[in-house]
């Protein structure tokens, strides 16, 4: 049994959650001022996934190229994320929305480009 | 130091003023000395984007928008970040897919615009004088302007941080821009002066791209940004945020070496000497707050806001100058892009309408009937916009059935507390807030039903309840 301290994300009030996890589930959440807070407290003890936007160096070119994960993935694994992205390879022309890198680290998620680059 | 120093313009790339795709080519269009458009919008960002669109679903056929970067799209192709879009689109979408859903919509339409063009005066009479390197210098007669040219952030210059002139030093959107357009690293030690929105993406980015960053110093009690910057930026990645605190000198000679923290009393925030210490890093990055870019709206006679640094408007977004619309950050600086969008369609239609009872000669008659009440920030209200509720016009085709939206700033933390509409003495609305900070936009709709009073006198907004940070 451990209790955590995070703050919920779901509005300004930026609650201060106190979160107990037992046996890998949340048993119990306290602080929370309204039903999100509890939701988002399982999700972001138990799962805590995040978007990750970054840059490719492009040869050739001095833009970089932005990308982003298609979806969330899980917290844990960023900076594994960014070095995918940093190595990946670009041929050019890229369009918004091409996949730059299928399944990265077998996530299931996809790397795509945010941006055109001819 | 001269805030103008902040927009040096970069200079114009080898493409042509058309970003890439289709779209129309209008300079061979252009004949030499005066052309006659009976929109132009200024400024080809989302305010700008979003105001072209509408004016041309509401019936504007002959429109223009100028844009002085090489591309449309504003400050949005920097912004590389997620979290744009959740109420526009539903979806969760970066800076420039965003900005790529309405310069889509523009080239669809096939309306004009001229990128790497600078708008160098725009007159009273609604001339606006441009300059590009591929037409030079041109006049163009407008019959109705909507000005969309955001804002800028406030230099170092405006702090009056002491210590030497060293490199390194920049506000969090030259970085963001260096990073992620240009391809440079602003640095490899990094301290962020400053806690609102910027300051925390830009923290996030640089422990991205494999810099560290030192610390995000923070003057005030609170952050003026999302929690859940706070959270994903900072927490995230274990980068301290001291609130109470902030930089006293900076200390290097080419390059910067180091800057000197202080803690702040958080009543008087006068600096707290005994807590002085040095940090050493190579970029200090500011992020301390936003001003609308008005330079053309003051030479046009604009009036302009003391709490919001942006034009007076009515809630058709008009200014004071008959023709002349203000949208988007350059009214007031906006929390989201969202809203930004949406309140410049609401300014791309209300010029269009403004340009239609002109050309009825209903105009004249609907200054006669001017009747324009001020909207007043009382306790707690900080930068309401629009300053004026115009009521006495309806015939002049003005009028529209929407709701009329308010927005305004608190000028503290109110937790529990309720805002209060009078209409002279009465109340009209109050509206119970879980909570209200000074980082988040309160957004009111007001029915015109309940206002349309030929004897109204002011319209006052206040804050019941007692903040816990003034």
């Amino acid at each position: 049994m451990a209790d955590r301290e995070i703050i919920c994300i779901g509005c300004p009030m930026g609650c201060t959650l106190n979160v107990t996890v037992r046996d890998q589930q949340v048993a119990r959440v306290r602080g929370n001022v309204c039903s999100r807070g509890a939701q988002y407290a399982k999700d972001e003890v138990l799962n805590p996934k995040r978007m990750v936007t970054s840059l490719i160096a492009v040869q050739g070119r001095e833009e970089p190229l932005s990308v982003r994960t298609e979806k969330p993935i899980p917290k844990n694994l960023i900076f594994d994320c960014l070095r995918e992205i940093r190595k990946a390879p670009v041929t050019l022309p890229v369009a918004i929305g091409d996949v730059i890198v299928k399944n990265v680290l077998d996530t299931q998620v996809n790397i795509i480009a945010t941006r055109d680059l001819a | 130091m001269d805030e103008r120093k902040e927009t040096t313009q970069k200079p114009a790339a080898d493409t042509p003023c058309l970003a890439p795709g289709s779209g129309r080519d209008i300079e061979a269009e252009l004949q030499p000395p005066v052309d006659q458009v009976d929109l132009v919008v200024i400024g080809g960002g989302p305010a700008g984007l979003a105001a072209a669109v509408s004016a041309w679903d509401a019936g504007c056929r002959s429109l223009l928008i100028i844009e002085r970067d090489d591309r449309l799209g504003g400050i949005l192709n920097q912004c590389i970040h997620n979290g744009f879009g959740i109420f526009r689109f539903n979806e969760e979408l970066t800076g420039p897919e965003y900005a790529s859903r309405y310069i889509e919509e523009v080239k669809r339409r096939g309306i004009p615009y001229l990128c790497s063009t600078m708008a160098l005066e725009l007159t009273q009479d609604k001339r606006v004088i441009v300059v590009s390197p591929k037409i030079g210098l041109k006049q163009i007669q407008a019959g109705a302007v909507i000005l969309a040219m955001g804002c800028r952030e406030r230099p170092r210059g405006a702090l009056g941080i002491p210590g030497t002139r060293c490199a390194g030093i920049m506000t969090t959107g030259t970085a963001q821009r260096l990073s992620n357009l240009e391809g440079y690293m602003p640095g490899r030690r990094i301290v962020i002066l400053g806690s609102g929105d910027i300051g925390l993406i830009m923290a996030r980015r640089m422990t991205f791209e494999g810099a560290q960053v030192l610390a995000c110093l923070e003057i005030m009690p609170y952050s003026s940004g999302l929690t859940r910057n706070v959270v994903q930026c900072l927490q995230d990645f274990d980068i301290p945020l001291m609130l109470n605190h902030t930089v006293i000198d900076i200390h290097g000679k080419e390059r910067l070496e180091g800057v000197t923290i202080a803690g702040v009393n958080p009543d008087t925030r006068a600096v707290l000497p005994e807590t002085a210490r040095r940090i050493d890093c190579d970029t200090l990055l500011l992020s301390v707050g936003l001003i609308p870019e008005n330079e053309l709206s003051r030479q046009a006679g604009v009036t302009l806001a003391d709490s919001t640094r942006g034009p007076v408007v009515d809630q058709y977004l008009a200014t004071e100058i008959p023709g002349i619309y203000a949208c988007g950050n350059v009214l007031h600086v906006h929390d989201l892009v969202d809203e930004v969008s949406a309140e410049s369609h609401r300014a791309g239609q209300a010029a269009v309408r403004w340009l239609e009872a002109e050309k009825k000669g209903l105009i004249t008659r609907a200054v006669l009937k001017h009747h324009a009440v001020p909207v007043i920030e009382g306790k707690g209200v900080r930068g309401v916009v629009p300053q004026f509720i115009e009521i006495g016009q309806p015939d002049a085709g003005l009028d529209v059935k929407d709701k009329w939206r308010v927005g305004f700033r608190t000028d503290g933390v109110y937790k529990g507390g309720a805002v209060v509409v009078k209409a002279d003495q009465k109340q009209i609305l109050r509206q119970k807030k879980l909570i209200m900070t000074p980082g988040e936009m309160v957004l009111l709709d007001l029915d015109p039903a309940k206002l349309a009073d030929d004897a109204l006198k002011a319209l006052t907004i206040e804050i019941e309840g007692e903040a816990e940070h003034g």
